[in-house]
């Protein structure tokens, strides 16, 4: 039993070391390089001045931390989807892990989405089909890790949460539908300002290579800040093994 | 002694494990449909008779309906002009909270008589104790809308009677109570139980609320069917998809029990 416990944890010790230390360079670089394109390199917006100027450059870091949630979130369908069919508990600590950083990051686009709206469309919040599924989204998936909590058997926890998983994704996609169609139907007034709606189409080449290079390194600092966090996750259940062997 | 304990376990253990593999299948799935539905009977009228000597679900769901209704009444009642402004909403924020407590009640009630194990013994298919549950979860929820229905005439001045708003209420409650009856097994074992499944379930139930708000407007907007048959497009396609995600992963909750 013993030698099983540590066999399957000390596999890939050393590799995952240099992996982990490697991404976490890379994020490093990458977001130094992506708040430079972010604030310097883009150039200003044709067609907007004060405040407005200065908000928009928000739209990089807004666009990538959306990445990062988009990401987090897909990750997530991936580790419940593999559990269920492996039934390994390393692909549940994925799921939870791309969950919780999706989460930081769902929480980072709307923050940074807030604060760019309030110059821009003159209010923190709108009931955009956007906003809205963005809000519901992260709500889910908040339920999703106090879920969790409330289960103490290891595989349980886990088969219960690649479940809610699985059904709270597929609600997404129909949250977006019937929020788009309520707002058609009951037109909300906002600005014809809609960036992020139109993508490149309104954006210019040096607009469109900072994006690029932000989107990028927000993929990047994902993945560093997924494997660091399911390393930790790992480690935890680790320590959790060893103290059952002990008592 | 604990040698021959251990000689003598393995023996009886892979005649029954091939027992195990045979018998509960031909058991589980015999008969074909309609023994089938008639297991899914059996489970609905356990249910329903559970209910009329135990009087915990309905009774609660419809107690605390008509409170709310109440509470949103006199709460409104000086700011808007007109009832037909809030009626949607509240008819749905009312039905989606009350639906909780009976919801909670499914499961939980059977885990807390003790009565949970012997239902999973039942020599059915789990997916028989699923769509039994569902529809017992549905008459209720389906008896309670119709109270808050009637209380809403009286309170609001409001017909909601109309074919279409019942129909969105049908589709909408189906819906409801089909993802909710498999989050309310998820949550029957869990610590904060009759916290968590509201948090669990309301904010999956966005599609079904926005689109039953919708409905119940346009009805009293008298809409016409080519303005609300989009709604109702949306209704059947998340009833459809959940009751049958759920019917393909309600299997998984027990598997060790």
């Amino acid at each position: 039993m013993r030698s099983a416990v540590t066999h399957s944890y000390s596999v890939g010790w050393r590799s995952l070391d240099i992996l982990q230390l490697v991404l976490g360079m890379l994020a490093v670089a990458a977001m130094t390089i992506s708040m430079w394109a972010a604030l310097y390199y883009a150039p200003p917006a044709s067609n907007l001045a004060g405040d407005e100027q200065l908000a928009q450059r928000i739209f990089y870091i807004h666009m990538g931390c959306n990445i990062g949630a988009l990401a987090g979130f897909l990750m997530s369908v991936i580790g419940s989807i593999v559990y269920l069919v492996k039934r390994d508990l390393d692909w549940d600590r994925v799921s939870q892990a791309a969950i919780e950083v999706g989460l930081i990051c769902g929480m980072g686009t709307i923050l940074t989405g807030m604060f760019w709206a309030k110059p821009t469309w003159n209010t923190y919040w709108t009931w955009d089909p956007r906003l809205t599924t963005s809000a519901i989204t992260v709500l889910v998936y908040l339920a999703y890790l106090l879920f969790r909590n409330g289960i103490d058997n290891r595989h349980t926890r886990a088969r219960f949460a690649s479940i809610y998983a699985l059904v709270a994704f597929l609600s997404v996609p129909l949250t977006f539908y019937s929020a788009r169609l309520f707002r058609s139907i009951h037109p909300v007034i906002y600005g014809a300002e809609n960036v992020d709606a139109q993508g490149g189409f309104s954006v210019g080449p040096t607009m469109t290579q900072a994006l690029q290079i932000n989107l990028l390194g927000f993929c990047i600092l994902f993945s560093a800040l997924l494997v660091l966090r399911w390393r930790q996750l790992r480690n935890e259940d680790a320590v959790a093994e060893l103290r059952e062997e002990i008592a | 002694m604990s040698k021959k304990a251990l000689s003598v376990e393995p023996q009886p253990t892979p005649p029954v494990h091939i027992d195990l593999a045979a018998h509960p299948i031909t058991m589980r799935l015999d008969g074909g449909l309609l023994a089938y539905l008639s297991k899914v009977a059996a489970v609905f009228a356990k249910d329903v008779r559970a209910e009329l000597r135990g009087r915990e679900i309905f009774t609660t769901m419809t107690a605390f309906g008509v409170l709310a209704v109440l509470i949103f009444g006199m709460a409104f009642d000086l700011r808007v002009p007109r009832s037909e402004m809030i009626a949607p909403g509240v008819l749905w924020g009312v039905v989606l909270f009350a639906g909780v407590l009976g919801l909670n009640r499914s499961f939980g009630a059977e885990v807390d008589r003790g009565t949970l194990p012997s239902l999973l013994l039942a020599p059915v298919d789990r997916s028989a104790i699923y769509f039994g549950k569902l529809f017992a979860n549905l008459f209720f929820t389906l008896a309670t809308a119709v109270v808050i229905l009637v209380v809403m005439f009286f309170i609001f001045d409001l017909n909601l009677f109309q074919p279409y708003n019942l129909l969105a209420v049908l589709l909408g409650v189906t819906g409801y109570v089909g993802v909710g009856t498999l989050f309310a097994a998820l949550t029957a074992n869990n610590r904060a139980r009759e916290s968590m499944l509201p948090i669990l379930l309301l904010p999956v139930m966005v599609p079904v609320f926005v689109a039953g708000v919708a409905l119940t407007a346009g009805v009293l907007d008298g809409k016409a069917w080519e303005e609300l048959n989009q709604w109702f497009g949306i209704l059947a396609a998340f009833d459809a998809i959940f009751i049958v995600v759920a019917f393909l992963l309600f299997d998984l909750i027990w598997e060790d029990a």
